[in-house]
């Protein structure tokens, strides 16, 4: 009886997950294997592999979401270190969470004024004596933007696996003659593994599909996996190519989180 | 030579955040500007204010991001909550691992993939962009966080608990009613807060399934934010921000408060073994 009842109210989760979850993967797929007319065929995934174009652009937004990765881990791991070392550490991961409720829209948005011609950045350089620069539509200006708007994402993870650190490794390391480096590189780092691969996970994954910052602040130079799928399904309305490239965003997706996956939990099955 | 370490961290840790609080500040800043520009401060005014006030266009959108968020946190919390009773009561692990990964496809997925996804699945059934398909976008992805939030309140709960109601007499809604959903209440409260802030954050989703007649805020201020700077935006961003640090103090309460109460358990459960 209770058995029966609980499956009723679970009926709308499992449709959910029958119908947003599979069918809508699969809808994609199918959809990536359509032309124009809605026939099958291969050819966009032909076109993809065989046109320099769709390579070159594939090729960029990976570099890009890669510089963009090493960018927030270098600001990042000793932002969350410190924090995590901090009395009140869990307000400080507030006040790093609450930028990320501020929509990423306004945040482009603040971007476009800081780096237009008559923007703020230009009248403090050519008040110290240098002439104005072109910031907008930039590579630059996407790499800065992107970075600025995942630097949270990079710290959470991290910081959560130094926090739970415990102590006595590190006062171990030093009794046992560790220089301060040797505890961080041998000890520490290893240790947080774990939260460096959530975070670049958390980072790199998205950083190839934004498409707003690259038109708000990229201008069409630089193109995202994101971007282009948005292109073909919103514009030109290939919808058969954007799908084929949205299977490729996936396949760079499951790439990325099995070559982060954490390996600890992987030793430990083995080891049942 | 620690302490000047600690100098140094210091220092960082205010670089940092200046830097990650910078570009919000300065947004709001220039909302209060007498000109036109996000440069060259004229003098203060809250002409923006009363622009972004009169502007019907951009209070209709307001208006239609808030039934969106709350009608999707609403639903999304129902269909969450009993989707993770479900998990929950699911004995057979491996199942349960299957399901839980399924739960978990649409966090990890980019925007993108979910935008464009949605929209083929909304095409071929033949529903109408709009209100209702914008809505159910919304819930769809906000179910997952709802799970996430919930479930581990009911792994907490002592299965002990059920039994004794059970054996007390109490029917499967009482041990709903009565256990149940009092012991996830903080579970389900985070979750709900976290689908309202998903749904409000949301820009990419909603812009491939919003068509041509509906529109939220961020698609709204995209489109702006494509034609330059409207200073109306800025006093927009700053209510906006004003309300995420609200919703941000509600948050930090309910997860305290039932941090707070699982270390109470937590300390029980030491001292009884």
């Amino acid at each position: 009886m209770n058995r029966k009842r609980t499956l009723t109210y679970t009926i709308p989760y499992i449709l959910w997950l029958g119908l947003f979850v599979i069918a809508s993967v699969i809808l994609l797929i199918i959809q990536s294997f359509g032309n124009l007319n809605g026939h099958f065929t291969f050819s966009n995934y032909v076109t993809y592999f065989s046109s320099g174009t769709y390579l070159r652009m594939t090729f960029n937004s990976i570099f890009f979401a890669f510089i963009v990765t090493a960018m927030t881990l270098l600001i990042s791991y000793p932002m969350a270190y410190v924090m995590s070392r901090l009395k009140h550490a869990q307000f400080w991961l507030l006040l790093v969470i609450l930028p990320t409720w501020v929509n990423l829209l306004l945040k482009a948005y603040a971007f476009i004024g800081l780096f237009s011609k008559t923007g703020t950045i230009n009248e403090f350089l050519s008040l110290i004596g240098f002439a104005p620069h072109q910031m907008m539509f930039t590579n630059m200006s996407f790499l800065v933007v992107a970075a600025y708007i995942e630097i949270p994402f990079m710290i959470m993870p991290i910081f959560n696996s130094l926090v739970e650190l415990d102590k006595s490794y590190i006062n171990a390391a030093r009794d046992l003659g560790a220089t301060q480096w040797q505890t961080l590189v041998k000890v520490i780092f290893p240790i947080s593994i774990g939260g460096v691969k959530a975070g670049i996970q958390a980072v790199f994954i998205p950083t190839l599909s934004l498409f707003m910052i690259t038109r708000l602040i990229g201008g069409n130079r630089v193109i995202t996996l994101g971007t282009a799928i948005e292109e073909h399904f919103l514009v030109t309305q290939n919808w058969g190519m954007g799908s084929t490239i949205g299977v490729i965003l996936i396949v760079a997706m499951i790439l990325t989180m099995m070559l982060t996956r954490d390996r600890k939990k992987k030793g430990g099955k083995h080891g049942r | 030579m620690v302490d000047k370490h600690k100098k140094w961290a210091n220092i960082y840790l205010v670089f940092v955040f200046i830097l990650m609080y910078a570009p919000i500040f300065y947004l709001i800043f220039y909302s209060f500007n007498k000109g036109d520009y996000m440069a060259g401060f004229a003098g203060f005014s809250w002409r923006h204010y009363i622009d972004m006030f009169a502007d019907a266009r951009l209070m209709q959108m307001l208006v239609n991001t808030f039934i969106v968020a709350l009608l999707s946190a609403l639903i999304a919390t129902l269909i969450g909550l009993f989707g993770a009773i479900g998990i929950y009561n699911t004995k057979q692990a491996s199942t349960k691992n299957v399901l839980l990964s399924l739960n978990n496809v649409l966090m990890v997925s980019p925007d993108v993939i979910i935008g464009a996804s949605f929209l083929i699945f909304f095409t071929m059934i033949g529903l109408k962009l709009g209100f209702g398909s914008v809505v159910l976008a919304h819930i769809a992805f906000s179910i997952p966080i709802v799970v996430l939030m919930v479930l581990p309140r009911l792994n907490e709960m002592n299965p002990a608990l059920i039994d004794a109601a059970r054996d007390l007499g109490a029917n499967s809604y009482q041990v709903l009613s009565r256990v149940v959903l009092p012991y996830a209440w903080p579970g389900i409260l985070s979750g709900f807060f976290m689908a309202i802030t998903y749904s409000l954050d949301d820009f990419a989703v909603t812009f491939f399934v919003t068509g041509n007649g509906f529109s939220t805020l961020s698609v709204e201020i995209y489109s702006r934010a494509r034609q330059g700077i409207d200073l109306s935006i800025n006093a927009m961003a700053t209510l906006m921000f004003l309300l995420s640090l609200v919703l941000v103090i509600i948050y930090y309460f309910i997860s305290n408060y039932s941090a707070a109460n699982s270390k109470k358990k937590k300390g029980n459960r030491v001292v009884v073994h």
